[in-house]
């Protein structure tokens, strides 16, 4: 494909508008917020709110990641959240496997495998638990995945016995807050994941199978493809995303927060699945969710910096958020132009 | 002979159960309904209330968790009533909407203790006493220390005419967060100590790191001293701090609230300087209020926990008595 040729494909066009999105917020930004493109080098480390945005994202954005390929399949995962609670309080309970009972001392060290391939195994369980009930069983997505997100929580809560454990396990906090070629090393993970998710579903029929599922599941079946293992594999794909996010963000606080890990987080993935141009059931694509992801945390981050009263925080999200759902809607961009072009006839 | 042996069965029951109604008479009964167990704070809050209750031979306690939801509550004080409890103490999860049934508990002239967290009603006649944290209070605590201890422990560069303060708030709402900041605006309201940013961090850690990450990025070296509603928040600041390049503590003096046992172990290594306790524990002065009550005795209308400030310094002796 020519260089034309691909800013005219619909696979731009469709990422065009959330990209001029983040474009936006982060020129707003360079107007107006002193300080915020500065980027400095301390100690071998890229260092500065850019990174700072890039880094805070990492968990949703590897909730984004798996979520769009739920998305294409016409499914949502509302677990997210809490298989992130859940895959956090595993690991700190590797870690140090007494501290709910008030042992203080550590015990013999955990090696990194033993603390990042439990919880993990335990994601792709919940994964493998949402996909059964899904495409297996076939209950409603949104109702399937419910019942992870609310006893998952409440199983993160009996696994940490309502404390916040915290730990200190210098290989594991890496993953949260170590550098790798200067960047934060959740940025790598996100990259690492991004890539192969790439190369798995658009170098290989995966991609089109998976928006064939979403667009008919029956008709899919019929042309042959294994349409429950697909989704059933999306969805466990979509736990060792939150598997992953949730070890990150424990590692970042070298604690497991049960109440408050991830909280709300699957609702941030959803929104920025979406504002990155995904439709329910069908085309898809990785690189939007991720621009989405970007633009939510810019956001987040443009507030904290410049001070905006905590109390309309949320409303002025919402708002910014509203606008850039608006601004991708094509329908509301040709009203908005046939509308623009009815008064200058009317008043020429 | 069976007969017989029937009789003596029958004679010995009705022996056992006038004997055990007689003991039941003794104690006193309180039935109290907790919120749930969504925080350590709770958590620990349920063990102190439970383990009192035990240590204390003439009292029988019943507990019920309402799992964060009201109805469960109500359902709680109302079967406490039916089974004609002598003291009923409660966390109410919210404020409002307890009119019925406490008039209920009235009409069964049962007295109600509101335990850490008031009630919104007309009638105040509704409930004998609210106890529990003045969290105004505990806000006037931690900008009161702050004052009397900034110059000794600021950094020797720093001047102490402007003192740049930065503030992470609990949940956007939640009394607390309201009561903690009002609190310690009024205190420092005139004086050098400015509050340069104040953002949400919603109670957590994670947030909280977040939070004062954004702060360092804007305001960086100019911050003198952080102010964070809970210790959770500060010890997700300290580690913000620290990847900034700055010694929390010294660079930036931080005072926090709650007094938790990981607050303790920062103070340890010198990393928060103050904590203002929120105490738990109110189990010993809840059977206190039961048992004055029980005597006749007027309780007053409002029961402040007892509570310390506790600085960097009392730390290491302090650590190993912390129960949360």
């Amino acid at each position: 494909m020519s260089q034309v040729q691909w800013l005219r494909s619909e696979n731009f066009q469709r990422m065009l508008w959330p990209l001029m999105a983040l474009v936006g917020i982060l020129l707003f930004n360079f107007f107006f917020t002193p300080g915020f493109f500065h980027i400095e080098i301390k100690d071998g480390r890229f260092f500065g709110s850019l990174v700072d945005i890039a880094n805070r994202a990492a968990p949703v954005m590897l909730l984004a990641i798996g979520m769009t390929l739920v998305f294409a399949t016409g499914g949502v995962d509302l677990s997210v959240g809490a298989v992130m609670a859940i895959s956090g309080a595993i690991a700190a309970t590797v870690i140090r496997p007494d501290y709910v009972k008030g042992v203080l001392e550590y015990g013999e060290v955990q090696s990194l495998f033993l603390v990042l391939s439990i919880p993990l195994f335990f994601s792709l369980l919940a994964g493998l638990w949402n996909g059964l009930l899904v495409a297996v069983i076939g209950i409603q997505p949104i109702i399937a995945t419910l019942i992870l997100m609310v006893a998952g929580r409440g199983i993160a809560q009996l696994i940490t016995q309502g404390q916040i454990v915290v730990f200190i396990h210098e290989p594991f906090q890496y993953i949260g807050s170590g550098f790798l070629f200067g960047l934060p090393f959740p940025i790598i993970l996100v990259l690492l994941t991004f890539t192969v998710t790439y190369l798995l579903t658009r170098r290989t029929g995966l991609g089109l199978f998976i928006e064939a599922i979403g667009a008919n599941s029956i008709a899919s079946r019929f042309m042959g493809i294994r349409e429950r293992m697909i989704t059933l594999s999306v969805y466990i794909f979509s736990g060792f995303c939150a598997g992953l996010a949730g070890l990150i963000v424990c590692a970042d606080i070298k604690a497991a927060d049960a109440n408050n890990a991830g909280l709300f987080l699957e609702l941030d993935a959803i929104a920025a699945v979406i504002i990155g141009g995904t439709m329910w059931g069908g085309r898809f694509t990785v690189f939007g969710s991720i621009v989405g992801t970007l633009i939510i945390q810019s956001l987040t981050t443009t507030i904290l910096t410049r001070g905006v009263a905590p109390e309309v925080t949320l409303v002025f999200k919402a708002f910014v958020i509203i606008l850039v759902a608006l601004i991708q809607s094509e329908k509301f961009r040709q009203l908005f132009s046939n509308r623009m072009a009815g008064e200058k006839v009317r008043t020429s | 002979m069976k007969k017989w042996l029937q009789i003596i069965a029958c004679t010995l029951f009705a022996c056992m159960m006038t004997a055990g109604s007689a003991l039941a008479k003794d104690k006193i009964v309180v039935g109290f309904s907790q919120i749930g167990a969504e925080s350590a704070w709770r958590v620990a809050n349920t063990d102190s209330i439970v383990s009192e209750a035990k240590s204390r031979p003439h009292i029988e306690l019943k507990f019920s968790d309402a799992q964060q939801k009201q109805e469960n509550q109500i359902k709680a004080i109302r079967s406490f009533i039916s089974q004609g409890v002598d003291v009923i103490a409660f966390s109410p999860v919210v404020e409002t909407g307890w009119e019925p049934v406490l008039k209920e508990a009235k009409r069964a002239k049962i007295p109600v203790i509101l335990s850490d967290r008031a009630v919104d009603v007309q009638d105040d006649t509704l409930w004998v006493t609210f106890m529990g944290s003045d969290f105004v209070e505990e806000g006037r605590r931690a900008g009161n220390w702050l004052m009397e201890n900034y110059d000794r422990l600021k950094n020797p560069d720093k001047s102490s005419d402007v003192v740049n303060v930065v503030e992470l708030q609990g949940t956007v709402g939640s009394a607390p967060a309201i009561d903690r900041k009002d609190g310690f605006a009024e205190v420092t309201k005139g004086s050098a100590f400015k509050i340069i940013k104040s953002q949400s961090g919603d109670f957590t850690r994670a947030k909280g790191k977040e939070v004062m990450e954004a702060f360092l990025k804007s305001e960086g070296k100019k911050i003198d001293v952080l102010y964070a509603h809970n210790d959770d928040m500060a010890l997700g600041a300290i580690q913000a701090i620290e990847e900034y390049g700055l010694n929390p503590g010294k660079d930036i003096i931080i005072v926090s609230i709650d007094a938790v046992r990981g607050a303790f172990e920062a103070m340890v290594e010198g990393k928060i300087n103050c904590t203002v306790e929120c105490s738990p524990l109110l189990g010993p002065q809840l059977f206190d209020a039961v048992e004055d009550l029980m005597a006749g005795k007027e309780l007053p209308k409002r029961i402040v926990t007892n509570e310390g400030v506790f600085p960097a310094e009392t730390a290491a002796e302090t650590l190993p008595t912390r129960k949360y």
